[in-house]
């Protein structure tokens, strides 16, 4: 006999039920938390907590990292594909969630290469531009690829040093839940990656009005969705990102950066 | 040989007198009334209501300018849109021809817009002169440049301008915030309205005129002036693309709400609670001078002020004495005597702004410092305000003043100074003053602000990105990342 998996949150590096007790079945059988404000809130915390180690960190560790994640997510290719239906098309989703792992992987020590500047500003100082993360992300995991899709936000997002809350997509959150368990075993510090499932209706005013939130990606997001997250949004004047290509590229982790300039007077 | 405490008192009181050194004025041609500046010529405006604009170290009217309404600004974006139909196909070369021409000629016409800037807004001369219009010029120069080479500061892609820009800006720099926003916009192809302060509207329509002497495409530049209402009137045109907005971070939010939905790109550059850092090892004369220039440059007008200072314990005492001697030496008065560090208060709501919060500082136990000071009869003014005993929870350490005021609190350790200094839900600029490179570097990563200054303060340039982390908004002005809230990449 079969010995069932039960789906948990995944929030400060642990495999949680909701706090609030409750479920979903989305597919009409398996039980998934149905997380509350109140995981979110927990979730919020953890990253903020684990924030500041993980933007400390080299980039080159970070790289390592989201690396030995692809290895991770490479080594269950057979629970992905089942998770994602089977055959070929998912065979081909997990594929790319790999690839994606591992490019953004070799871009964490590049990045300040191609994004930051030496400024010649008109003067005796030395004045240099560099990316840094913008701090706790949230992102709405997109509907059409249930894997991918959160990867793809997940990946550059992290890359750049950020933290992230993800919403695991409503009516296919089984293949974001299992990605956890990717990310539980990459050495990913806790609280540094986050995922939550639950209905999309009760949970984004809760996350696009957070205060601790600084930036909220509205991939999986309707028009009306959007609105409303832009509008609460600006009670923090969160960075809402909306990026619709679907190409991996560096102008995506940009999305998720800050840039700071330093200025510095030269003389003796 | 070092001076004793009671010598340097003595030195404190001495009064250097220096004689009016006022700048001259019979140069300057202010109109009485003005039009708005809609597709290439100014315009007589549809509203009939207009408002003065005071110099507000005279309470003097200096000229009447219009309230635009609805139809005023659909007119500016019907005209900046008609005029992107050409713009932004013009060849690349051309549109930087344009932007050095305009660039040359704010150079020639320097010191009439310094003595402009300085009547309408009461900043010193010395400022306007050496400050706000030179760094507008370079301004366009440096983006003048980057016209037609937009496919190198984006690799892989083909930039592609957004539209008509709708750009709202402040009285505190009216003049170089206006090349803030329209040289990176005009560079990338797209075409502009713009709304000037209310309380400064004059550079803007000075600029208007020499837009027209550089005969730059009609359309291409718009102006209309007003208050708040012709500003929400501006962002929420359907027919704007992208929104710039500089100013306060509560109008900021408005902002941010009343587009959401419409698919506008936004950029803000909103307010600030900079801590200035010192640390026990700094060029105390220096750090003087740089604090000095942090919170009293612009009469503390400015965002990016370094308006908390935060001193290592071991140093409070000696660098305190220091910098209230200093500030004795301030001479505040006349904006338009060379000899001037401290001009007028911008407006009478502003200086109401300061006495309240000032008020709020005494009321909830800190300390105030003013060194002696005459103020003139007529006008706004503030005295240079220094507050000790404060408290990181005192409305004077947590709010923006916009004025010439600073905070002062101590610190024992560099992780203390971190906390404290990131404490505040703005994250515009920080000031570090140290004489240790290592930490300077390790303060400059922990630093959420988007300019940190070390050893140095209030530094600006057109190749240098500004702008905030956190509720001071986002997107950068200046640089080459400055060009990135005026193209589209996909």
């Amino acid at each position: 006999m079969e010995v069932r998996k039960t789906y948990k949150l995944f929030v400060n590096g642990e495999f949680v039920r909701s706090e609030s007790g409750r479920a979903y079945r989305p597919d009409g059988h398996v039980n998934v938390p149905r997380g509350s404000r109140k995981d979110l809130r927990d979730a919020v915390r953890a990253a903020r907590t684990a924030f500041p180690a993980w933007a400390g960190r080299t980039a080159m560790n970070r790289g390592q990292i989201l690396y030995r994640a692809a290895e991770m997510l490479d080594g269950r290719a057979a629970e992905f594909v089942e998770l994602l239906g089977g055959g070929a098309r998912a065979r081909r989703e997990h594929e790319r969630a790999v690839e994606t792992l591992v490019w953004y992987a070799g871009w964490t020590d590049k990045l300040s290469q191609v994004t930051g500047t030496v400024n010649p500003v008109a003067g005796p100082y030395f004045n240099f531009t560099i990316p840094e993360p913008t701090g706790v992300v949230a992102i709405v995991a997109p509907q059409e690829a249930p894997l991918t899709g959160l990867v793809r936000r997940l990946a550059p997002a992290l890359c750049g040093g950020n933290v992230v809350v993800a919403l695991a997509d409503e009516s296919q959150p089984l293949a974001a839940l299992t990605l956890a368990e990717v990310f539980a075993t990459s050495d990913v510090p806790s609280g540094v990656v986050n995922i939550v499932s639950g209905q999309r209706r009760e949970l984004l005013p809760w996350l696009a009005s957070h205060m601790d939130i600084n930036a909220i990606d509205v991939a999986g997001c309707t028009g009306d969705e959007i609105k409303a997250i832009e509008e609460s949004a600006a009670g923090n004047v969160k960075r809402v990102i909306k990026v619709t290509q679907e190409e991996q590229s560096p102008y995506l982790i940009a999305a998720y950066l800050e840039l700071k300039t330093v200025w510095h007077p030269i003389g003796v | 040989m070092a001076i004793t405490k009671k010598q340097s008192a003595e030195l404190a009181r001495q009064v250097f007198e220096y004689a009016p050194a006022p700048e001259a004025i019979d140069h300057v041609k202010i109109l009485p009334r003005y039009g708005l500046f809609i597709g290439g010529k100014m315009v007589t405006a549809h509203s009939k209501k207009r408002f003065p604009t005071i110099n507000p170290a005279t309470e003097k009217t200096l000229s009447e300018v219009v309230e635009a309404d609805a139809v005023d600004v659909d007119r500016a974006v019907k005209a900046a849109t008609r005029a992107f139909e050409s713009w932004s196909r013009l060849s690349p070369s051309l549109r930087a021809r344009y932007l050095f021409r305009i660039s040359r000629i704010l150079q020639e016409r320097s010191r009439e817009l310094a003595v402009v800037e300085t009547m309408d807004g009461g900043k010193p001369i010395k400022e306007s002169r050496d400050v706000d219009i030179p760094l507008s010029a370079a301004h366009f120069f440096y983006y003048a440049g980057w016209a037609d080479k937009l496919e190198w500061a984006f690799p892989n892609r083909k930039p592609r301008p957004l539209g008509v820009a709708g750009q709202v800006i402040p009285w505190n720099f009216p003049l170089l915030m206006l090349a803030w926003k329209i040289a990176p916009a005009l560079a990338a192809g797209n075409t502009v309205v713009l709304k000037p302060a209310e309380t400064t509207p004059l550079s803007a329509l000075l600029f208007a005129e020499i837009c027209m002497q550089a005969e730059l495409p009609p359309g291409v530049v718009n102006i209309v002036t007003g208050a708040g209402k012709t500003g929400s009137l501006l962002v929420s045109h359907p027919g704007v693309k992208k929104v710039a907005f500089t100013g306060s971070t509560e109008v900021g939010k408005l902002i941010q709400r009343s587009i959401a939905g419409t698919g506008k790109e936004l950029t803000l550059e909103l307010g600030g609670k900079a801590a200035n850092i010192v640390f026990e090892d700094a060029p105390l004369d220096q750090a003087v001078e740089g604090i000095v220039n942090g919170i009293y440059f612009n009469q503390g007008h400015v965002c990016c002020a370094g308006s908390r200072l935060l001193v290592q314990e071991s140093i409070a005492e000696p660098l305190l004495e220091k910098l209230k001697r200093r500030l004795s030496t301030l001479r505040l008065g006349d904006p338009l005597d060379k000899n001037t560090d401290i001009g007028a208060i911008n407006s009478r709501a502003q200086l109401e702004k300061i006495q309240g919060l000032v008020e709020s500082g005494v009321e909830e136990g800190a300390e105030l410092y003013q060194p002696d000071c005459v103020l003139p009869e007529r006008g706004f003014w503030f005295p240079p305000t220094l507050f000790t005993n404060v408290s990181q929870s005192y409305r004077i350490a947590r709010e923006e003043i916009f004025g010439p005021v600073l905070s002062v609190l101590t610190f024992r350790t560099p992780n203390e100074a971190v906390e404290k200094a990131n404490n505040t839900p703005y994250g515009l600029s920080a000031g570090v003053w140290t004489d240790k490179g290592s930490r300077i570097l390790w303060m400059a990563e922990r630093m959420r602000a988007g300019v940190v200054w070390a050893n140095t303060f209030n530094r600006f340039d057109p190749t240098s990105p500004f702008g905030g982390y956190k509720e001071s908004g986002y997107g950068r002005e200046g640089g080459l990342h400055g060009l990135l809230p005026y193209v589209e990449l996909n």
